[in-house]
C-alpha cells in the first residue's frame, strides 16, 4: 500500500452532469453500522437514463451506497444513514416516506442470483401484483416484455410455469432483472450482478443494461474496471467511505483528475 | 400513500402483531409450566431428598434410592452410547457413508432418533427381561441402562458425523500423507481434533435420557431401597415421580414435584453446558 | 431440539477419505470392520424392535384377525381385545395437538427470525431451545395438577353448565364429559405445549437457512413484511416445513408421559371433545406391568400398530427434510 492512504488527504472531485438531467442524488451522505461510520459525506449525483458505475477496492463503500438509496439497510436495526438522497427532490430518507413504494421505484440486483421460490413468470409478476391490479392478458405482456427486455425471453417461453430456481445463474440473474424491470421502476441498482457468472453470460447481461439504459436509469457497482468503462456515461470512484472522484467515465478513466484514481485504474493497489 | 398501500401496511402490521402475540402466550404457558415446577419443587425440596430412600405412604423420606439408580442407569447407558454412537458415526462420516448401506443406515438413524420411547421399552423388555435365550428373566438396572443407550445411540451417531463431517478434508489428507494408517488418522487427528464436539454430542444424549421415563418402566421397574447391583431391580427418579404423581398422598406428590425440578434441573444445566461448548467448538 | 441443532448439513455429505492407505496396518481393516458393526447395530436394534413387537403380539393379532383393529372391546377380564378405542384416540389428540401448536411455533420462528430485534430474538430463541429439551413428564405433572383441575373449574363447568337446557343439542354433547379435566382435550393441550418449543426451534433453523438476499430481494421489489414472508420466505423451505410438522406429528402419536397423566385411559371412542379417551402409548404405560397372557400380546400388537404409524410418519418427514436443499 502507497503511503498516503488516509482519505482525510483527498479532497473529492465531481464533475456532474447538467443539473435538469438528475434523477437521483446523494447529498453529503453519512451511514453508520452501529457506531462504525462506512460513509463519509459521500455526493452522487446520479443522471436520467444513463449508466453511473461506482469502483472502487473491497470494502469502499460501494455496495453500502447503493444499499442506503432504496433503503434495503432498514431491515437490519442499528443501521443509519445521514444526509440526503433525492429522488425527483423528495428526500427519501425522511421518516414519512413510505419505504415498500419506494423500493417499487427503486429496483434492486443482487450479487449472487435471487429468484423467488415460484413459477418463472410469477417470479417477474410478483412485484407487479404488489402494487397494481392487472387482467391476465395485462400480465402477460407485461411479463413478457420484461423478459424480452432482460434478453431471457426466447430460453424460457416455454417453461414460464417452471421453477425460477432451476435455471442457470446467468439465466437467474437475467430472471431477476427482469423482475426488477417489471414494476417499471425509475432507478435500477445492480450490485456486482456479474460477479457470479461466467464470460458468457456477463456478456449478454451487459449486452441487456446497454438495451434498457434507453428506458432506465442504472446505478451498478462492479469490480471489474473494464465492465464500468465499457458500460458506464458516468463513474464514481470510492475509497475508504468517500467519493474519491465523479464524472463522465471518459475523462475518469482517461484523465483523472485525483492521483488516487489513476493509481487505482492503473492497478497500483485494490 | 395510496388506499391500496395502506391496505397492504394494514395487513402486515397486523401480520407481525399476530406473530408477537403468538410467542408471548407460548411464552407465557411456558412461563407458567416453569412456575409450578420452580414453586412445587422447591416446597417439596430439602435435605432428605439426598439423604433418605422413597418412603411409605405418608411418612417422610427422600429420592436418594432413585437418584443412585438414575445416575448409574444413566452412566452405563451413556457410555454404551458414546461407545456405539461414536463408531457408527465414525462410519457414516469416514468409511462407509455414501454406499447405499450408509445411506440406509443413516436413514434409518434418524427415524430411530424420533422413534416413540416406550417402544423402546418394550424391546428391551422382550429382549432381557421377559424369559428367553439373552434374557437376565427380571427386572433389573442392567436391562433400565440398554433402554437408555437405545436412545441416546441414535443422537450421538448423529453428533459424530456432523462434527467430523465439518473437519476439513485437509486435515485427513495431511494425516494420511505422513503415511498414518486411516484409524491412526482418524484416532490421533480426527477425534482429537473433533474432541469438544464428540462429548457435545454425549451430554446431548445424556439430557435426552435423564429424564425419560417410559423405557424404564418396564425394564428397571422401581426399587424402594438403595441398591447398587445393576442386576436388581432398580429406582430411578423419572419413575418414581410417575408413580408418586398418580397417588392419593400429599408427601408422595411433594416428592414427585421434588423429582420433577431436580430433573429439569439437570437436563437444563447439561443442556446449557452443551451448547455453550458447542459454541467454543465452532468459534 | 437435537435434530433443530444439527439438521442443517451445511457440508456435502461426501466428505470421506478413499479407503486404501499407504501403509497397510493390520489394525485398520479391524478398525473398519468394528464401526461398521457399530453401525450395523443401529439396523439390528430397529429390526429387532419390530421383530419383538410382532413376535410379541403375534397371538392376539392371530386371534382376533383384523377385528382387531376395528374393534373397540378392550376388556381383560373376558380377555377380548380391540384397539380401535386407543387408535383413534392416539391420532386424534396428535392432530388436535398438532393444530393447535402449529400456528403458534409458525409465529414463534416467523417472529424471532424475522420482526424481533436481536437483543429480543436471541434470549428468546435460546429459552424455546431449553425447553424443548424439558422431559415430558414434567409437562405431563403439570397438566395433573395445574391445568386439568384449573380448566375443569373455569372452562369445563362453566360450557357444561350453559348448554345444559338443551342436552340434545350439538354443543352439549361436544362438551359432555367427567367435570374433572382428564380427558382428551385437556391431553391434547398438554401434547401441544410439548411439541411446540420443539417445532418452533426447528421452524428457526430452517428459515435461518434461507439465504438473507432472498429476503432483502423480496423487500427490494416493494413487499411488506406479511408479503415476504407469505410469498418467499415461507415457499421458500415449503418442503421442509412439512417435513418439521410430521416430525411434530410423530412426536404427538408416539408421546406417553405428556398424556398418560390425564387422558382418562377409558378405551371407548371419545363421544366429545371432553370425553376420556386413551392412546396406543397410554394404555401400554398404564397396563403393562400388570398384564399376563393375551394381554400382554395385545399390548405388544399396539406398539407394533404404533410403531407402524409413526413409522411411515417420520420417514415422510426425513424423506421430506433431506431432499429440501438450499
Amino acid at each position: 500500500m502507497s503511503t498516503d492512504t488516509t482519505s482525510a488527504d483527498f479532497k473529492s472531485v465531481i464533475v456532474p452532469p447538467p443539473a435538469d438531467s438528475l434523477v437521483l442524488e446523494c447529498r453529503k451522505l453519512d451511514f453508520y453500522y452501529g457506531t462504525h461510520q462506512a460513509l463519509f459525506g459521500v455526493d452522487l449525483p446520479v443522471k436520467r437514463n444513463a449508466i453511473t458505475a461506482l469502483i472502487g477496492p473491497s470494502g469502499c463503500g460501494k455496495s453500502t451506497l447503493l444499499r442506503t438509496i432504496n433503503r434495503i439497510y432498514d431491515l437490519y436495526p442499528g443501521q443509519r444513514a445521514e444526509g440526503e438522497i433525492l429522488l425527483d427532490g423528495e428526500n427519501i430518507l425522511g421518516p414519512k416516506v413510505d419505504v415498500t413504494s419506494l423500493r417499487a421505484r427503486v429496483g434492486m440486483v443482487f450479487q449472487k442470483p435471487t429468484p423467488f421460490p415460484m413459477s418463472i413468470y410469477d417470479n417477474v409478476a410478483y412485484g407487479v401484483r404488489l402494487h397494481q391490479s392487472k387482467s391476465k392478458a395485462e400480465m402477460d405482456e407485461l411479463v413478457e416484455t420484461s423478459l424480452r427486455r432482460a434478453a431471457l425471453w426466447d430460453e424460457v417461453k416455454d417453461k414460464l410455469n417452471k421453477s425460477g430456481l432451476g435455471l442457470s445463474g446467468g439465466q437467474q440473474q437475467r430472471l431477476c432483472v427482469a423482475r426488477g424491470i417489471a414494476v417499471n421502476p425509475e432507478v435500477l441498482l445492480l450490485d456486482e450482478p456479474a460477479s457470479a457468472l461466467d464470460p458468457v453470460s456477463t456478456a449478454k447481461l451487459e449486452d441487456t443494461l446497454e438495451e434498457l439504459k434507453r428506458d432506465y436509469t442504472i446505478v451498478i457497482v462492479t469490480h471489474n474496471l473494464q465492465q464500468a468503462a465499457r458500460l458506464s456515461d458516468y463513474t464514481g470512484f470510492m475509497f475508504l467511505g468517500k467519493m474519491i472522484e465523479f464524472g463522465p467515465t471518459e475523462e475518469v478513466f482517461v484523465k483523472p483528475k485525483v492521483a488516487k484514481t489513476g493509481e487505482y485504474i492503473g492497478g497500483r493497489f485494490g | 400513500m395510496s388506499a391500496r398501500a395502506a391496505r397492504r401496511q394494514i395487513a402486515s402490521q397486523v401480520f407481525v402483531v399476530v406473530c408477537g402475540m403468538a410467542t408471548l402466550i407460548a411464552l407465557f404457558a411456558l412461563g407458567l409450566i416453569l412456575y409450578s415446577l420452580l414453586k412445587q419443587g422447591i416446597g417439596g425440596l430439602n435435605l432428605a431428598v439426598f439423604t433418605q430412600d422413597t418412603p411409605g405412604p405418608d411418612s417422610a423420606g427422600g429420592l436418594r434410592n432413585a437418584i443412585v439408580g438414575s445416575i448409574m442407569m444413566c452412566g452405563v447407558g451413556m457410555l454404551i452410547a458414546l461407545g456405539v454412537g461414536i463408531l457408527a458415526g465414525t462410519w457414516l462420516a469416514e468409511i462407509g457413508g455414501d454406499t447405499p448401506y450408509g445411506h440406509a443406515v443413516r436413514f434409518l438413524n434418524d427415524v430411530l432418533l424420533s422413534a416413540p420411547s416406550i417402544l423402546v421399552g418394550l424391546f428391551v423388555y422382550q429382549i432381557l427381561v421377559f424369559p428367553g435365550p439373552l434374557s437376565l428373566g427380571t427386572y433389573s438396572g442392567w436391562a433400565g441402562a440398554v433402554a437408555l443407550a437405545i436412545l441416546a445411540t441414535p443422537i450421538v451417531t448423529r453428533t459424530t458425523e456432523d462434527i467430523l463431517n465439518l473437519q476439513p478434508n485437509a486435515l485427513r489428507e495431511a494425516g494420511m500423507a505422513l503415511g498414518g494408517s486411516q484409524f491412526i488418522t482418524i484416532r490421533r487427528i480426527i477425534w482429537k481434533a473433533a474432541g469438544a464436539g464428540l462429548l457435545t454430542g454425549g451430554l446431548l444424549g445424556f439430557s435426552r435420557i435423564s429424564g425419560e421415563t417410559a423405557p424404564l418402566l418396564f425394564t428397571s421397574l422401581n426399587n424402594n431401597y438403595l441398591d447398587f447391583n445393576m442386576g436388581h431391580f432398580m429406582g430411578s427418579v423419572p419413575v418414581v415421580m410417575y408413580n408418586f404423581a398418580l397417588s392419593p398422598y400429599e408427601s408422595w406428590n411433594k416428592l414427585a414435584w421434588a423429582g420433577a425440578l431436580l430433573v429439569a434441573a439437570a437436563v437444563l444445566a447439561v443442556n446449557i453446558i452443551g451448547r455453550w461448548m458447542a459454541r467454543e467448538q465452532t468459534k | 431440539m437435537l435434530e433443530a441443532v444439527f439438521r442443517i448439513r451445511e457440508l456435502p455429505e461426501t466428505c470421506m477419505t478413499p479407503a486404501p492407505t499407504h501403509k497397510t496396518d493390520p489394525f485398520d481393516p479391524i478398525f473398519r470392520y468394528v464401526a461398521f458393526s457399530a453401525a450395523t447395530l443401529l439396523l439390528v436394534t430397529l429390526g429387532g424392535i419390530v421383530m419383538s413387537l410382532v413376535v410379541g403380539g403375534w397371538p392376539a393379532l392371530s386371534k382376533f384377525g383384523f377385528g382387531f383393529f376395528t374393534s373397540v372391546d378392550w376388556n381383560p377380564v373376558t380377555d377380548v381385545y380391540g384397539a380401535a378405542g386407543p387408535i383413534v384416540g392416539t391420532i386424534v389428540s396428535a392432530f388436535l395437538a398438532l393444530a393447535m401448536a402449529l400456528p403458534i411455533a409458525i409465529g414463534i420462528a416467523v417472529f424471532i427470525t424475522q420482526f424481533a430485534p436481536r437483543a429480543l430474538a436471541q434470549p428468546i430463541a435460546i429459552a424455546v431451545e431449553l425447553l424443548a429439551g424439558i422431559p415430558s413428564i414434567v409437562y405431563g405433572m403439570w397438566g395433573l395438577f395445574v391445568f386439568a383441575p384449573w380448566f375443569a373449574k373455569h372452562v369445563q363447568v362453566p360450557l357444561m353448565t350453559t348448554f345444559d337446557s338443551n342436552p340434545e343439542g350439538f354443543w352439549a354433547k361436544m362438551f359432555y364429559g367427567i367435570p374433572n379435566g382428564a380427558n382428551l382435550f385437556t391431553a391434547s393441550v398438554i401434547l401441544a405445549i410439548m411439541i411446540l418449543p420443539y417445532m418452533a426451534a426447528v421452524f428457526r433453523e430452517l428459515f435461518r437457512s434461507i439465504p438473507p438476499q432472498v429476503r432483502e430481494a423480496a423487500f427490494g421489489v416493494g413487499a411488506t413484511p406479511f408479503e415476504v414472508v407469505t410469498s418467499v420466505i415461507i415457499p421458500y423451505v415449503q418442503k421442509g416445513m412439512v417435513g418439521v410438522i410430521m416430525l411434530g406429528l410423530g412426536r404427538a402419536l408416539g408421546e406417553t408421559m405428556a398424556v398418560t397423566f390425564i387422558i382418562g385411559n377409558t378405551h371407548l371412542f371419545p363421544k366429545s371433545l371432553f370425553d376420556s379417551s386413551s392412546t396406543l402409548a397410554s394404555t401400554i404405560a398404564n397396563e403393562f406391568n400388570e398384564a399376563t397372557g393375551m394381554h400382554t400380546a395385545a399390548l405388544m400388537s399396539l406398539g407394533l400398530v404404533l410403531f407402524l404409524i409413526t413409522f411411515s410418519v417420520l420417514a415422510i418427514a426425513r424423506w421430506l427434510l433431506s431432499s429440501q436443499r438450499y
